[in-house]
């Protein structure tokens, strides 16, 4: 076998090209005949449209048309865009369709579509569209949508409340009535959007000849959004091809399908010229999905010694003014409260509302960092209440090692029962402990105040469902140039899918890394394929590459036996050949045997030789791959103007076997990154009216460099024992647990004064308001 | 729309054309030169994805009209790599894992080129300083500081600092 590949810190090999300016992303493809889109979009929260008129914009320089919703071809004219994970609890599904209708329910919904020869003309002309409209009420906050006599999201709804679902098990009444204690906490949690730095992008060309629409999106699901692409048009799935080039960043936003992936391949066929969209910041603001607003209710129930006996709440989410991905997320958080922990008993009632906002859909973390935050701060409580220590109160209900593998006693999001695979949650919290010196940190504490700085230490444990079916694919050949191609379903926004995959397939087919040719995100290269979401492609399509590797191995070995006339045992994989280890070590170039597996025309193949030396494997995983980890936050707050600095910022995560440290070291500092944002910064704002606030990065902060730690990561690996590889997924556990460890490190910090805090993000504003409520400063200035 | 005749020299090599007077100097680059290096990530100056060199200094290239840089010199990322190989600060990103998904690169490279060129040995804390006008979602900037702070080294004629096995070919 050559170089050993899994494990190492193999540099990637997407760099070069990124490096030098030479990517590929949508909007840095250029097609002859190319024209540009502009979507007109809704000023108002919700209202009627009364009348359109796009007169004077058709007549502009430059316009080539300009389309409404009567103007897209059937189905799209009329049908919603279809809704790919239902949920019976789901009361209305209500979706999209691709341009409005007769009634807006968020400000961004797109109405109509200029196209133009350039984009700047594209949007002098959709100013110039001129839209009537009977401005109604909106509903600008889930917690007023619920109330009797509220405005309505859409107008032809009885109800906001769209989805209603209770998760429970075992006996929580009892729990709460036999409680030594009883602890609530009301919490408002926000995250904001993905805000991958490249917007949105779609391209679309239609080949007449062939009568086939090629369609670039900056996706994350290529193959789901030629499926639904299809459906709206009504078209052949193959006739179809949907490409994911490069993408910069997804995190969740980008795994939907969007009217606009609907509206410019419809326009590229009605103009048979091709037709590019590239959102701009401020569309992406207002009309790319978000997570944003959750209100929890929660009461924790414990014995005298801390230990949990019944968690129960209620949570309200505000799923924006449609459903694209169902209830995931909400559903998501509300079976990710228990956690590490063992609870005996548990009751959620989830309530989804509609309101006149963007949807919301996963963002990095689908939800759990909210129920994290949730259970986390209920622990901190117990142990503020019952002078524990944090890490103490989590020791004594940390769910065993010996307890894996452990049924939660809820169904998770694929269906299956919650059943944690393996993890040793003691040994990770005591890593990440041992790790940030908190055994010292008491001492640290005491000298800072000493010098009137004020520093702060904050726990957060997560589990995570990670690596979710249904499959991936990955298609292994041989090519007669001795390269070796692979393509995947599988996609790409920087998590280094392209190094991760040929490291597993150069080790298995013992070929070189550098002589992988692979096809990433295109349905064109292979028949079946998912995408990336929900941490699962190191899972999904890691154990594909395993498996299709280890078949064309065989095969390899099978054909190099023969032709060399040794055993099969005889024969060594190595850079590209096929070795014999016996006798004068006769061998054969892969190439040459990729051009003997084609056979000779006519002739027969020998018996149990297969056409080619190619295999594609679909792995499909029994059920969700569990990762979990502790992240320890230390910060410094500035109590005049409520400034947060983190200081240290330490990680220990499990996420079972790892192929690339190198990689999974950069996604968990970048998740950690997005997780203080979501800590401190981000707050997609809106008024009463649901009137978005926040459209710019001068509004709505995203983390800097002065703001990000860099992290002190350990890998506590637990071997996950359902696939082949042992991997669970990595790319989101760095920003689940991050806000309840560092709002716990704030209010740690800030101890001396008292203050309590229930919410993300925690500006500067709140902190000081927080502390001016708690007479802090009276005290201080009296002193 | 008003144009106007411009020359810009990009990379070395100087270009004549007659533009729109609002085409955005990220546009002229894009569009009209093809260098698509240059990316934009927010298109009000605040995510320095376009961020380019121009007479020496760092400029938001989505702030400028092309026809302000008529008679400039400009740099973009595709200038930065001479004759196709790596320069040492792309190499230090690629060795530091300084990227993921790659559209903050260009930009960043660029500002941390001109702090190198102002600054031999940077504190961790100036190359982070500098790069508060630069915003990466994907890398939490670990890999981006260790880079630069590599490549300051290697440019000083120290060793890098981690020995870096060849590996990654094209594409
Ligand atoms: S694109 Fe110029 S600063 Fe963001
Ligand atoms: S690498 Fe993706 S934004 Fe920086």
């Amino acid at each position: 076998m050559g170089a050993k590949h899994f494990g190492a810190r193999v540099k990637r090999l997407e760099d070069p090209a990124l490096l030098s300016g030479r990517g590929r992303f949508v909007d840095d493809l250029k097609l002859p005949g190319l024209l540009h889109a502009c979507f007109v979009r809704s000023p108002h929260a919700h209202a009627m449209v009364r009348d359109i008129d796009s007169g004077a914009a058709t007549a502009m320089p430059g316009v080539h048309t300009v389309l409404t919703a009567n103007d897209l071809p059937e189905p799209m004219r009329r049908m919603p865009i279809p809704m790919l994970t239902p949920n019976p609890a789901i009361a209305t599904p209500r979706t999209q369709t691709a341009l409005a209708g007769d009634e807006v329910c968020y400000v961004g919904q797109p109405i109509a579509v200029v196209i133009a020869d350039s984009r700047y003309l594209a949007e002098d002309a959709a100013a110039a569209v001129v839209v009537d409209y009977d401005v109604l009420a909106a509903v600008g906050d889930c917690r007023v949508g619920i109330r009797d006599g509220a405005p309505r999201a859409h107008s032809d709804l009885a109800s906001n409340v769209i989805a209603r679902f209770p998760l429970a098990y075992g006996d929580v009444d009892a729990a709460f009535t036999n409680a030594a204690h009883v602890f609530e906490e009301v919490l408002w949690q926000h995250r904001g959007g993905g805000m991958a730095l490249e917007t949105r992008a779609v391209l679309a060309s239609h080949d007449p000849v062939a009568d086939t629409l090629t369609v670039w999106s900056g996706t994350q699901t290529p193959h789901l959004g030629r499926g639904t692409l299809a459906d709206l048009l009504d078209r052949n799935l193959e006739s179809i091809r949907m490409i994911a080039p490069d993408v910069g960043g997804g995190f969740g936003p980008k795994a939907i399908f969007y009217p606009e992936e609907a509206v410019i391949p419809a326009t590229a066929l009605k103009l048979g010229r091709p037709v590019k969209w590239i959102e701009d910041r401020r569309e992406h603001f207002l009309s790319a999905t978000q997570e944003r607003d959750q209100y929890w209710d929660m009461a924790i129930a414990v014995d005298a010694g801390g230990k949990i006996l019944g968690v129960r709440g209620r949570m309200l989410h505000d799923s924006g003014a449609f459903v694209p991905w169902g209830v995931i997320m909400p559903y998501i958080a509300a079976v990710t409260v228990p956690g590490p922990y063992v609870v005996p008993a548990y009751h959620l009632e989830t309530v989804v509302v509609l309101t006149n906002k963007v949807p919301t859909t996963p963002v990095r973390g689908a939800g759990r960092p909210q129920a994290v935050f949730a259970m986390e701060r209920l622990l901190d409580r117990v142990a503020r209440e019952l002078s524990l220590d944090r890490a103490e109160v989590r020791r004594r209900n940390f769910i065993q090692p010996e307890q894996m593998p452990y049924a939660v006693g809820l169904l998770f999001r694929d269906g299956k029962p919650l059943i944690y695979d393996s993890g040793d949650y003691p040994k990770g919290q005591d890593e990440a402990l041992r790790l940030a010196g908190y055994e010292g940190f008491r001492e640290r504490q005491r000298v800072a105040l000493e010098q009137g700085r004020l520093i702060g230490i904050g726990i957060g444990n997560y589990v995570e469902g990670t690596g979710l079916g249904p499959f991936e694919g990955v298609t292994v050949r041989v090519l007669p140039s001795g390269k070796v191609a692979v393509a995947t379903g599988a996609t790409n926004q920087g998590q280094g899918t392209r190094t991760t995959l040929s490291q597993i397939v150069a080790e298995q087919v013992g070929c070189r890394i550098e002589d992988i040719v692979m096809t990433i995100g295109d349905t064109g290269a292979i028949a079946q394929g998912v995408g990336a979401f929900a941490s699962r492609q190191a899972v999904n399509a890691g154990c594909s590459a395993q498996l299709a590797g280890e078949a064309v191995r065989k095969q390899i070995i099978a054909l190099a036996a023969r032709t060399l006339g040794v055993n099969e045992d005889d024969i060594d994989l190595e850079d590209g050949k096929a070795v014999a280890t016996t006798g004068n070590k006769p061998m054969v170039p892969f190439g040459e045997l990729a051009r003997l597996a084609q056979g000779i025309p006519g002739v027969s193949l020998p018996a149990g030789q297969a056409a080619g030396l190619e295999h594609t494997a679909y792995y499909t995983p029994p059920q969700a791959a569990y990762c979990s980890g502790t992240h320890v936050a230390e910060v410094e707050v500035d109590h005049m103007t409520g400034g947060v600095k983190v200081l240290n910022y330490t990680v220990a995560h499990d996420s079972g076997r790892v192929i690339n440290p190198l990689i999974v070291d950069g996604q968990v500092q970048g998740g950690v990154a997005h997780g203080i944002g979501n800590a401190l910064l981000e707050w997609m704002q809106y008024d009463d009216n649901a009137q978005p606030l926040t459209t710019t990065f001068a509004d709505y902060l995203l983390p800097m460099a002065t703001d990000v730690p860099t992290c002190a990561i350990a890998h506590v690996e637990t071997v996950n024992p359902l696939n082949p590889l042992g991997v669970k997924g990595a790319g989101e556990g760095g920003t689940i647990p991050a806000p309840a460890a560092i709002i716990a490190a704030i209010e740690d910090a800030l101890s001396p004064f008292n203050v309590h805090f229930a919410e993300t993000p925690l500006t500067p504003e709140r902190i000081v308001a927080a502390l001016r409520a708690a007479g802090a400063y009276e005290r201080l200035f009296a002193a | 729309m008003g144009k106007q005749a411009t020359r810009i020299t990009v990379n070395g090599k100087s270009h004549a054309r007659v533009v729109e007077a609002r085409l955005t100097l990220a546009d002229f680059l894009r569009h009209e030169l093809g260098l698509t290096g240059t990316h934009l990530g927010c298109e009000h100056g605040v995510c320095g994805a376009c961020t380019v060199l121009v007479d020496g200094h760092t400029a938001r290239s989505c702030l400028m009209f092309a026809v302000q840089a008529n008679g400039s010199e400009v740099t973009t990322v595709e200038g930065l790599a001479a004759d196709g190989e790596l320069s040492v600060l792309q190499q230090a990103f690629m060795d530091n894992h300084g990227l993921q998904c790659g559209f903050c690169t260009p930009g960043m490279l660029i500002t941390l080129t001109e702090l190198l060129r102002d600054n031999a040995e940077p504190s961790e804390a100036e190359v982070r300083e500098a790069l508060t006008g630069n915003l990466c979602r994907c890398t939490g900037y670990a890999g981006i500081v260790k880079a630069a702070l590599d490549a300051a080294q290697r440019l000083r004629g120290g060793t890098p600092s981690q020995p870096s096995p060849a590996s990654g070919g094209g594409r």
